[in-house]
């Protein structure tokens, strides 16, 4: 009987491809069914973002970064906020940092849907998308109640927040929360021990402990494969010590692992903003009230000479940071994120610099690919959750 | 015509009858770039329902679709793919520009975003917003049917 003839064959997954979850592109190697080797290829959404923002004042880059990694924009702007009041040396009163915490954990649950929500439909799970998208449309509503935007509400500003809370906000997002950890149970008894899920998911791209650590994983990738770093417990911020929360972590670190994690996490973040939401009252502060960094009220605007002049220096020259350099990390939805920002004293940022959670989770996925199937390539980008906005920036 | 044999007969011409199919179910290509896909995103899913309007079959290959919805800003390495998966698309085919930065470069006047993606292929509807709301986007697409309605079908 002759010998089966048999090649390497290569094949180009992406840019444009309904599962690479935007614009990655995977070079793999295939001999059959199986992955012998893979390439990723990143960069087909560089913005220039960094360079952009180089020429825009303090103030005007947050509308910038929250298009960095766009599923996660309070998360950037909370980020790149406390970077800047690092250098500026200001103090948050109590009552912001309850809000952004509020709003971070919202966040962080709005990501997590997008995820299960995509991730679900690239295994098959269509009602799972459509059930994800209808939670998240109420955040969408919180969202657009604060600031009047759905996806970018920049309302997190250097200083404190942009206004104060609006009317009927608590009620809101008390009934948000209250509805949403049974909404949870309805996403888990669609999939948790569904055996079809189970068998797509199980056991299929591990990243093992090891190698999370050397690729310098964080995140649910990290916790999933039983690496317990979280940001909100290793360096507290915005007073995170003071509330009572859990970091899931997962034992092998497969792709069902990272879906147990992310389920738990919602289910932490719920927690976490029912506590933020019981300190926060509805009206009282909102920012520094220092008005050489933040806008005077308007009432005083109209009134004062002060006023007036602080409000015109504001938004004609903005607000000069001094020189140093300093960096912030936050936990967002996909780990550790954090800017570097360089100032030279002037309204103008030299240099920020973001360390993307998606880039070492993209840097990491031949590693979960190669040996595997060709069909459980898409499982293993969906549980990465990789956002092209973040890696290529 | 005797009685029994009457039943409901409406009359038009070819063309209407091809005009009307081809803007009750355009097909758009799974094409999303950066945060506009998202909230493309949305206008399909439960809130949305793009079905309404005949545009839900979001298809993963360019060959399969009618519409391609550019959503999100487009790279000079992205350019030349966009090209690409446009000319695989058959003849007759539409295009959405969603977004400020698909349709001006929106907010990233720099070196490497492509300032408008009429520079790469025809648009038929520029969307505005940043990113569009799903109502926007819906719009535009009930723009682009009334826009498929008035050209010639054939020819």
């Amino acid at each position: 009987m002759p010998e089966l003839r048999s090649e390497i064959m290569t094949v180009n997954m992406g840019p444009q491809h309904p599962s690479t979850h935007g614009v990655l592109r995977l070079v793999l190697q295939l001999a059959g069914e199986s992955v012998v080797g893979a390439d990723t290829t990143i960069g087909y959404l560089h913005t220039g973002i960094e360079k952009t923002a180089e020429q825009k004042k303090w103030q005007q880059v947050i509308p910038l970064v929250e298009r960095m990694d766009y599923l996660a924009a309070q998360s950037n702007s909370l980020a790149f906020c406390l970077s800047v009041e690092r250098l500026l040396g200001v103090e948050m009163p109590e009552r912001v940092q309850n809000i952004r915490v509020l709003l971070a954990e919202l966040q962080r649950l709005n990501s997590h849907l997008v995820w299960l929500a995509t991730h679900g439909l690239e295994i098959g799970a269509v009602s799972v998308m459509m059930y994800c998208f209808r939670e998240r449309e109420q955040l969408l509503n919180i969202n657009e109640m604060i600031a009047g935007f759905r996806m970018f509400p920049s309302y997190i500003r250097i200083g404190g927040l942009r206004e104060d809370l609006p009317p009927g906000f608590h009620e809101a997002v008390s009934s948000f929360l209250d509805a949403f950890p049974s909404k949870l149970d309805e996403y888990e008894a669609l999939l948790t021990r569904n055996q079809i899920w189970l068998k797509r998911t199980r056991n299929v791209g591990i990243i093992g402990k090891e190698d999370a650590v050397a690729y310098g994983l964080v995140g649910p990738i990290a916790r999933a494969a039983g690496v317990p770093y979280d940001v909100r417990k290793a360096f507290p911020y915005l007073g995170y010590e003071t509330y009572d929360f859990m970091v899931p972590t997962g034992t092998i670190g497969d792709v069902y692992d990272r879906y147990l994690v992310r389920i738990e996490e919602m289910r932490q973040s719920t927690r976490l903003a029912r506590q933020a939401l019981a300190r926060i009252t509805p009206r009282g502060v909102y920012d520094i009230q220092d008005y050489r960094i933040v806008p005077p009220p308007k009432d005083k605007v109209y009134s004062e000479m002060e006023a007036l002049i602080q409000h015109f220096l504001i938004y004609s020259q903005g607000f000069t940071v001094p020189a140093g350099e300093s960096y912030v990390p936050v936990e967002g939805p996909r780990g550790e994120h954090g800017f570097s920002i360089v100032s030279d004293g002037t309204n103008r940022p030299y240099r920020i610099k973001l360390r993307p959670p998606s880039f070492y989770a993209c840097q990491a996925l031949p590693r979960a690919i190669v040996g595997g199937l060709i069909a459980d390539v898409i499982a293993v980008i969906g549980s990465t959750d990789v956002v092209m906005g973040d890696v290529d920036r | 015509m005797p009685d029994h044999l009457e039943i409901p007969i409406l009359t038009t011409t070819v063309e209407k009858m091809v005009q009307w199919a081809r803007r009750s179910s355009i097909w758009p290509v799974t094409f999303g770039l950066a945060c506009c896909a998202i909230e493309m995103m949305s206008m399909s899913a439960s809130r949305y329902d793009i079905a309404r309007f005949g545009a839900e079959v979001f298809r993963g290959s360019p060959r399969q679709s009618d519409l391609m919805i550019v959503a999100g800003r487009l790279s000079r390495k992205m350019a030349p793919v966009l090209r690409r998966i446009y000319d695989q698309m058959p003849e007759p085919k539409y295009v959405i520009s969603m977004g400020a930065c698909a349709s001006v470069g929106g907010v990233f006047d720099n070196y490497a975003i492509v300032q408008g993606v009429d520079q790469v292929v025809p648009v038929d509807v520029f969307v505005p917003g940043c990113p569009p709301r799903p109502e926007s986007l819906i719009y535009g697409i009930v723009q682009l049917q009334k826009k498929i309605d008035q050209q010639r079908a054939f020819g």
